[in-house]
């Protein structure tokens, strides 16, 4: 990309928040938490990827899914299918029945591995995976519904829907998928302890820079034609079909892209914190990661992040120690955030904060002017 | 699957199934009923609808606590005096929850699916903490225990064949509101062209509270009859939401007929299934079938036919 294309991309502005939240996420995190928090901070930021997808297709393209779970939980589970199979070689399992077999299969009276768990048996395979089958998933869904001009309210719920056929899907077939429970106790990748503090020191950084690569995508889209379509879209979508524009197509598009996003985050999630559970997946997670999205700033990749890092934060401190007032919290937050920031931490950020600090920046600059012309004169 | 069964087995095991598929046809139609209102007339997504319906569940649940503390000679009839009250209680909240938050997002109806779902929230955590995380069930009276027997093998319990009656009778009652009286024409005007039905001297903003409140309270009565059939938790509503939707989708959301054919199609199929698979994949299969439906036909069995 010439270097023209690239100011394009990120103009001084936006280099200036991503190089703030790369710093944040890189030096000022891992230097002042110790490793079981940083681990915490990695599991949430798994939920940016998330809230990533939901910015570009909720707040650019107003496509709202309620199903973000369904592919989270996707991208965790293919990830976590190969750790299990990993840590269930038949030298760690020879205690059970059949041995080989992840130890849910023996418990659940099956005497061989499924016929779709054996390809996850290749890294390369379980990785490739990861991205593509929540894609195929949210490209058959988006065909089903874009292309007959289904939208809004109608996706919304159609999505949730899916979200609550995969969880009683998981639940209810405990032998093929480890029900309720989930996928638990992986242990290595390829040899590679990843329960270990370094192997987690590890996992964060590359959960960093993944987030980070998914961010440039995200701006890069934005910053594209296809973000502007979106807009116009969102807004009034049957003028952009009359100016020639295949309208289901760039939806379909940004939704799969939203799925890829949080399947990255999903086996991600599945990397870091060791176990996948339906309890990712359903209805409640799903529209849990919207409104960390929406807390954020629906319109803004920064916000998302932010947003998602606040709300999780709070969840946890509020929950360790006031379990009960929680729930409460996060339904006023919801009722909040719509009621009165429909445009999240982002919005507040751009009423109050920006013009300050941009009158501040004019003040200082303006003090420098003197200076200058003194040099200039000598 | 059917080989093992005699033919009268087969009969009597239809015949049961098709029952219980009733009981649950009930619970979703009166469900739907107040949130195809809602949902199908004014297009706010109320999330918490559920929660509604727990409302008058509880509201039930003290109504007999109290018949049977203080007048235990009318405990018979206590369930009337339930319905009633559970009505009122949720026509209030409902009416204080659109005065206090829909009213502001009728043009934004993707936010109110995430404030009424805050609103659920905050409820479910008021229940948890009155009434405790544990299920209560209500004391049935003598009138409505017991079953009837139509042939050896077939039995109907008779707080089934209750609900049944009652969900009929309030299917009527809705509907003549909605196109038989004043009332719902107004409702309806404004549906179709607020700022026609504004101009032709219709109080749109009353009617839009009282569409709203009426609803929730039928959610309440919904949850009224539910305590005859099962249990109450803080979380039981949310159980019911997305199938809820799925029903008033499905039907077509603008038709109450439809919303009634649809909670048919769905209570039926899952319930017959669920004999022979498991119940889980009894649901997964039906949710699979309607949303294939819902992918071919999008606006739902019973559309009206409106150019938009």
């Amino acid at each position: 990309m010439s270097h023209s294309g690239f100011r394009s991309l990120l103009p001084q502005q936006d280099m200036v928040y991503f190089a703030i939240l790369a710093a944040l996420i890189f030096v000022v995190f891992p230097l002042s938490m110790d490793i079981f928090r940083l681990n915490l901070v990695g599991k949430y930021l798994t939920y940016a990827f998330v809230a990533l997808g939901l910015v570009l297709c909720w707040g650019y393209g107003g496509i709202l899914s309620l199903g973000q779970g369904v592919f989270f939980g996707l991208g965790g589970y293919c990830m976590a299918m190969f750790l299990k199979l990993e840590a269930s070689d038949p030298e760690a399992t020879k205690i059970q029945s059949t041995p080989g077999i992840p130890d849910f299969m023996d418990w659940n009276q099956l005497t061989e591995l499924p016929w779709f768990w054996e390809p996850f048996h290749s890294l390369g395979f379980s990785l490739l995976a990861v991205i593509i089958v929540p894609s195929i998933f949210a490209y058959i869904i988006g065909v089903a519904m874009f292309k007959r001009r289904v939208g809004g309210v109608y996706f919304a719920i159609i999505t949730q829907a899916f979200a609550a056929i995969l969880t009683i899907l998981i639940i209810g077939q405990q032998g093929y998928t480890g029900g309720v429970n989930g996928i638990t106790d992986l242990r290595t990748l390829k040899g590679w302890d990843i329960r270990s503090d370094e192997a987690k020191y590890i996992l964060y950084f590359v959960n960093g820079l993944l987030l980070f690569a998914c961010l440039f995508i995200a701006q890069y889209v934005r910053k594209s034609k296809l973000g502007r379509l979106l807009v116009a879209m969102r807004e009034r979508e049957d003028r952009v079909r009359f100016s020639g524009y295949d309208v289901a197509n760039f939806k379909i598009f940004v939704f799969c892209l939203g799925a890829a996003f949080a399947a990255i985050g999903g086996a991600m999630f599945t990397l870091q914190v060791g176990f996948m559970s339906p309890s990712f997946v359903g209805i409640v997670p799903s529209i849990e990661m919207v409104i960390f999205c929406a807390v954020g700033g629906r319109m803004s990749l920064m916000g998302a992040v932010y947003g998602t890092l606040l709300v999780n934060w709070a969840k946890t401190t509020f929950s360790e120690s006031f379990p009960e007032l929680w729930l409460f919290a996060m339904g006023g937050l919801f009722i909040a955030v719509v009621l009165a920031f429909p445009n999240g931490l982002a919005g507040l950020y751009q009423t109050w904060v920006a013009p300050r600090l941009s009158q501040w920046l004019r003040n200082i600059r303006a003090l420098r002017p003197p200076l200058t012309t003194a040099q200039s004169r000598s | 699957m059917f080989a093992d069964y005699s033919m009268a087995e087969l009969m009597s095991i239809f015949a049961m199934q098709g029952f219980a598929g009733l009981t649950l046809f009930s619970v979703f139609v009166l469900m739907a009923l107040g949130l195809a209102i809602i949902f199908g007339q004014m297009g706010v997504i109320n999330m918490a609808h559920g929660e509604f319906m727990i409302l008058g569940a509880y509201v039930t649940y003290l109504t007999s606590n109290i018949f049977a503390e203080y007048a235990q000679n009318l405990f018979s009839i206590y369930f009337f005096v339930a319905m009633i009250l559970a009505f009122v209680a949720t026509f209030l909240l409902g009416a204080l929850v659109e005065w206090g938050m829909i009213r502001f997002l009728y043009k934004r109806p993707l936010d109110t699916l995430l404030a009424t779902w805050g609103l659920s929230l905050i409820l479910q955590q008021i229940y948890r903490s009155v009434f405790g995380a544990r299920e209560v069930g209500v004391t049935l009276p003598d009138w409505l225990m017991g079953s009837v027997a139509l042939t050896d093998s077939i039995e109907i319990p008779i707080n089934g064949l209750f609900v049944m009656g009652l969900t009929v009778l309030i299917s009527i009652a809705v509907f003549i509101m909605m196109f038989r009286s004043r009332w719902g024409g107004q409702v309806r005007a404004v549906v179709q062209n607020r700022t026609m039905a504004g101009a032709v001297g219709i109080n749109t903003e009353k009617v839009d509270r009282i569409t709203f409140a009426l609803g929730c309270g039928i959610a309440g009565v919904a949850g009224s009859a539910f305590t005859m059939i099962g249990s109450t938790g803080p979380t039981s509503g949310q159980l019911y939401i997305v199938d809820t939707f799925l029903v008033v989708v499905f039907g077509g959301a603008s038709s109450l007929l439809g919303t009634i054919a649809s909670a048919f199609t769905i209570s039926q199929a899952q319930s017959s299934m669920e004999f022979f698979l498991s119940g889980s994949m009894a649901k997964v299969l039906t949710l699979l079938v309607v949303v294939g439906i819902l992918m071919l036909r999008p606006q739902g069995l019973f559309a009206l036919k409106i150019r938009r």
